[in-house]
């Protein structure tokens, strides 16, 4: 059984007990447990099942390389799946649920996958559920989506906050341990701005573990000296439990820090996410053990050899009574020992190896242990939990010599660098034959801004096992260097460990294993994913590790592939009679371990999501019923409602009340552009498909403009203000796309033409007065001469209203008499009170976009974005009369001239009118007979623009019809999501007041 | 998340200040063109591995459009200039050609 042991634990505080419960039942752990160590104390070796078979797991590992012990942790709303135990830090309340089984953890049914696991092999899903095409929809996927997954989504909203912050420094060296301790100091010292970060809650990483030596001292002295040390250096910030989770271009890093998962509910934000730029990342990041690959390395109890010294030494946890050690190299002999010297049963240490005599081992034997060298474990004996192992030779086929019983199996095939921030932005690797590794090649590094190298690795992250201090020191003033900064000369701090003897690189255990063992022989634990299923896919073609990744899922599990990678891919090149090298690695991608997406949000949620654009009136529309709808960032209201009204029934009033008597539009959204200076005409007439250069002083003209392709991309109405001054309006989601555009073409082409432009769309408000009784209201206001002589359609002019400086233009787009008045954005709410007050008496109501729109449907002026789609020429759309012919050039018009566009078929603008009065459906088409090469039924033409006319008291639209305006009168069909038809007829689109007499008086 | 130098204002400016703008030194084709000419410039973009010359602009900043010269391999920044340049500037292709032997040359 696996339990607390008298005494030890650097980590723990006896003195300081939590309560815990897992799966319901109450257990009782210490300040400084891992949830993992709590549980190992309480004999909590069953931890979960696997995802395909079902099968029992265990913990494997001790940090954040764990694939197997991920738990639900708390509930409602803190609730959170696939926590990992072994970074979890135990709190007094923590509740816990195993993950992927049903009804229980201990009878799972799922587990029969396990005996059908020869019908599960590697491809499975591809394989089998092609056929019959709609048994996937119906039948496969809702049974996998079932069985698959592992923990529960959280259903409630997260109870928690998150936070974001930015920072800078010249040297983010990322990892906790000696070898980051020594570049913090060398760093500091010589006046850098240095972070240090550490993702789990201590500093030091293994070397107190190990029982190392540094600088004459025990490595947690030495340790404690240095943090001392760099917590009094002003350029120095340390972070504990802050993650690095992936480096990005140019020094961009982002980093997640766990302030508060210990300490839920203490008001403090959860996570805190931070983005920084820095000049150089030094990553110390170590090592992560590889497991060896036996048949049975998968249930509970087999552990990795460094996890189980972890346990053993940071938290006085012994994983069994009696272990067994298999090793291929010096290291796991350091677990061994440190289990004897617990007091604690190792039944053998079966190294593959045919010679094991360096210090390590000797001092294994003088303890008194027995050493098994040349052999293997040939398989494991045991179902939820180990129970025994069989020996036999390495060089053999698993002819099992002898068992042993034991309760635990510590297994180490080396060691892996933590390469991730080197390879996440394009370092390359390169393979150390001696340790059996990927480590980084130092000739090419991921490169930053100016072409030097951004990632530099130190210690065991760099492949420096065993000296990890003085490759940290090495390495930090390399980096140190680069940045302009010089390193004090002090003298290396000495690292001293036992030496150790090469390792002997071993894929599978033993060599000769036959199939049966080779498909119980785990390398992907959580996945499931076994050496058979990898030889397979080679046996099958999938010579790329990258295909054989995705085929096999191999590597795709939440840990990421950080233990089964380099044995999976190990596997993979022998198979494939290929050196490692040459089959490489898969891509490194960030987050090293899960960020959490509420980290990711921080505080763009609810309200403050995204900033919202407000016009000046927007407090009154809030209190007058506004029925807001997005346009851009902004929010404008679609209609006004009145107690007791649907929003439809409040447009048809809205439009009824503006055409018989008056309405009040806040037009303040509507784009604002000033363009001035001696070639402004020149230059509006490039950007304008009409003449503007010619338009008087005073006067209005509407305006199109196009992308150089020739396709419709704004409009608006252009008022010439002086000599050299244009006010370009555009649409309301346009402004900045055109201004843009503007600046685009004077600063890149036109760069010689003198022209100066200003987005004043939010210095001013903007209200259209509109309807019958427009004159009237503004007359009663008094200031200014707004007389049909004075102010005729289509001219504008300044003045004052109501003792409100204003500019008015007499423009329209409902087809009513229209004044649009601007003034001072500061000015626009106190102005739209006064229009409002002394409108009441002209039956003045506020209207919003729908009413708009409707009144511009019914008058036939396009929408862009309704009528336009980025593929419509303004010729579709019968506005042939907007484009200069004797203009040499404009924006759009050499597109505007390719072939096709001259197609005599193309879809152009009509208008229809349902034959039975009802109102044609959003998106409808107009399909005809036969079909495309696709099969799918041909169409003719489609609806733009579909609305109920009130005014009409019948259904209008606009659409596209091929060669529609050779075919009025005819009857065309629309479809309808019923699956029936709207018989309309082609009509001219404009079915309100055509001759424009309404809005001329 | 690229850093660039606004040779205007002189802030060397993040990527989310930056709008970007495609490839640098076109030349316009209007009407009076050959198809295959309007063509070229409407679509065929260069889509190198390696030295590019781009558009960007600091939008988010003092709004001026400028040039860069960049490796889209690694990512490396050889310089920015002015957009009010019909070529890159000496200085840049001189160093462009001492880190990237092979290159040949703007064009």
């Amino acid at each position: 059984m696996s339990t607390r042991l008298k005494s030890g634990g650097r980590l723990i505080d006896r003195s300081a007990p939590l309560d815990f419960t897992f799966n319901g039942k109450r257990l009782r752990g210490c300040a400084g447990d891992t949830l993992a160590s709590a549980l190992l104390a309480n004999d909590q070796m069953l931890l979960g099942r696997s995802f395909k078979y079902h099968r029992p797991r265990g913990l494997v590992a001790s940090g954040a390389e764990e694939p197997n012990a991920l738990v639900n942790l708390g509930q409602g709303a803190r609730l959170e799946p696939n926590q990992r135990t072994t970074t979890t830090e135990l709190f007094d309340g923590l509740e816990a649920r195993s993950q992927n089984h049903w009804p229980s953890l201990d009878f799972d049914v799922g587990v029969v996958n396990n005996y059908a696991a020869r019908l599960l092999p590697g491809g499975f899903y591809y394989k089998t559920f092609i056929h019959p095409r709609a048994a996937w929809k119906h039948f496969f996927e809702p049974i996998i989506r079932h069985s698959a997954g592992l923990g529960s989504a959280p259903k409630d909203r997260d109870a928690d906050r998150y936070e974001q912050a930015y920072a800078f420094c010249d040297l983010l060296i990322v990892g906790g341990g000696v070898a980051g301790l020594q570049a913090a100091l060398v760093a500091g010292r010589a006046g850098a701005r240095v972070w240090l970060v550490e993702q789990t809650a201590h500093w030091g990483g293994r070397a107190p573990v190990d029982g190392d030596v540094v600088g004459g001292m025990p490595a947690a002295d030495w340790v404690e000296a240095a943090v001392l040390e760099l917590s009094a250096m002003d350029n120095v910030t340390l972070r504990l439990r802050c993650m690095a989770a992936g480096s990005y271009d140019h020094g961009y890093v982002l980093l997640d820090e766990k302030l508060a998962d210990h300490t839920p509910g203490d008001g403090r934000p959860r996570h805190r996410l931070w983005r920084m730029r820095v000049g150089k990342i030094l990553a110390a990041t170590g090592a992560i053990e590889r497991p060896l690959s036996f048949a049975g390395n998968d249930i509970p109890g087999v552990m990795l050899a460094g996890a189980v010294r972890d346990y053993a030494v940071n938290w006085a946890v012994s994983p069994g009574d009696r272990t067994v050690v298999v090793t291929n190299n010096d290291d796991a002999y350091r677990t061994a020992i440190v289990l004897k010297e617990a007091g604690l049963e190792v039944a053998a240490v079966i190294d593959a190896r045919n010679i094991a005599n360096g210090p390590l081992p000797e001092r294994a034997r003088a303890l008194g242990i027995r050493v098994e060298t040349g052999r293997a474990i040939a398989r494991v004996k045991g179902g939820k939990r180990v129970e025994a192992v069989e020996i036999c030779q390495q060089a053999g086929e698993g002819a099992a010599s002898t068992t042993l019983s034991c309760d635990a199996v510590a297994m180490s095939g080396g060691w892996s660098p933590v390469v991730h921030l080197w390879s996440h932005c394009g370092g390359k690797l390169i393979w150390d034959e001696s340790e059996a590794m990927f480590r980084p090649d130092a000739t090419r590094p991921p490169l930053h801004a100016d072409g030097t190298a951004m990632v530099l690795c130190a210690g065991a992250a760099n492949g420096a096992l065993r000296q990890a201090v003085a490759d940290a020191d090495a390495q930090v003033k390399i980096a140190l260097q680069a940045l302009g900064f010089e390193a004090e000369s002090e003298e290396v701090p000495a690292h001293d460990v036992a030496d150790e003897s090469a390792l002997e690189p071993v894929w599978i255990m033993p060599q000769g294993a036959g199939i049966a063992l080779r498909s119980k022989m785990w390398l992907d634990f959580q996945n499931d994913v076994k050496v058979s299923d990898v030889q397979l896919a080679a046996r099958e073609g999938y010579e790329s590790v990258e295909h054989t990744k995705r085929y096999t899922t191999l590597g795709m599990a939440t840990d990421q592939g950080k233990l089964s990678n380099i044995n999976g891919l190990a596997v993979l090149a022998d198979s494939l009679n290929a050196q490692i090298p040459q089959v490489g690695t898969t891509t490194f991608r960030p987050p090293y371990t899960p960020v959490p997406l509420g980290a990711l949000a921080g505080e763009a949620r609810g309200e403050i999501f995204q900033p919202l654009r407000k016009t000046p009136m927007h407090d009154w529309h809030q209190q007058n019923g506004a029925y807001f709808e997005p346009v851009g960032h902004w929010r404008r209201p679609y209609c006004f409602q009145r107690p007791g009204e649907t929003p439809e029934q409040a447009v048809h009033r809205e439009v009824k009340n503006t055409r018989e008597a008056l309405g009040l539009l806040d037009a303040s959204t509507l784009g604002k552009i000033i363009v001035k200076g001696p070639d402004a005409g020149r230059f509006l007439d490039m950007l304008y498909t009409g003449v503007m250069s010619t338009l008087p002083i005073g006067k209005c003209r509407y305006g199109l403009m196009c992308n150089e392709q020739g396709f419709l991309s704004d409009d608006g109405v252009v008022a010439r203000i002086d000599a050299d001054t244009w006010l370009c309006h555009t649409t309301s989601g346009g402004a900045d796309r055109i201004h843009a555009w503007m600046e685009d073409w004077l600063q890149c082409e036109w760069w010689d033409w003198q022209v100066f432009t200003a987005n004043v769309t939010e210095q001013y408000a903007q209200v259209a007065v509109v309807g019958p009784n427009a004159r009237k209201l503004l007359e009663s206001l008094g200031g200014m001469d707004v007389s049909k002589e004075a102010l005729p359609f289509m001219h504008w002019a300044d003045g004052t209203l109501g003792g409100f400086a204003c500019r008015v233009y007499r423009i329209s787009f409902s087809g009513e008499l229209s004044y649009e008045i601007a003034v001072p954005a500061s000015q626009g709410a106190a102005f739209w009170a006064l229009l409002h007050k002394a409108g009441a008496a002209f039956g003045a109501m506020p209207y919003g976009t729908e009413a708009l729109h409707v009144m511009r449907a019914e008058k036939g002026f396009i929408m862009i974005g309704d009528e336009t789609d980025g593929t419509i020429i303004p010729q579709d759309l019968g506005l042939d009369w907007a484009i200069s012919k004797k203009k040499p050039d404009y924006l759009g018009k050499r597109g505007q001239e390719r072939s096709f566009l001259a197609n005599p078929d193309r879809w152009k603008l009509v208008g229809f009118e349902t034959l039975d009065g009802s109102v044609i459906e959003d998106g409808a088409y107009i399909p005809e007979h036969g079909v495309n090469a696709n099969n799918q039924r041909r169409v003719q033409g489609r609806v733009t623009s579909t609305y109920h006319s009130p005014t009409l008291g019948r259904g209008i639209a606009m659409g596209l019809l091929r060669q529609g305006p050779a075919r009025m009168g005819e009857v065309v069909e629309f479809t309808r999501m019923d699956g029936g038809v709207t018989p309309a007829r082609v009509v001219d689109p404009v079915f309100f007041d055509k001759d424009g007499e309404k809005q001329n008086v | 998340m690229l850093i660039l130098s606004c040779p205007y204002c002189g802030i060397d400016a993040e990527e989310t200040e930056l709008a970007p703008g495609g490839e640098a030194h076109l030349k316009r084709f209007g009407p009076g063109s050959d198809d295959d000419a309007f063509e070229a410039y409407m679509f065929a973009r260069k889509n190198p591995k390696g030295v590019h010359f781009e558009r960007w602009r600091h939008a988010y900043g003092c709004g001026k459009w400028f040039l860069a010269a960049r490796c889209t391999a690694t990512l490396e920044v050889f310089g920015t200039y002015p957009a009010q340049s019909t070529e890159p500037p000496v200085e840049i292709v001189e160093k462009i050609k001492a880190k990237r032997p092979e290159w040949k040359g703007f064009s």
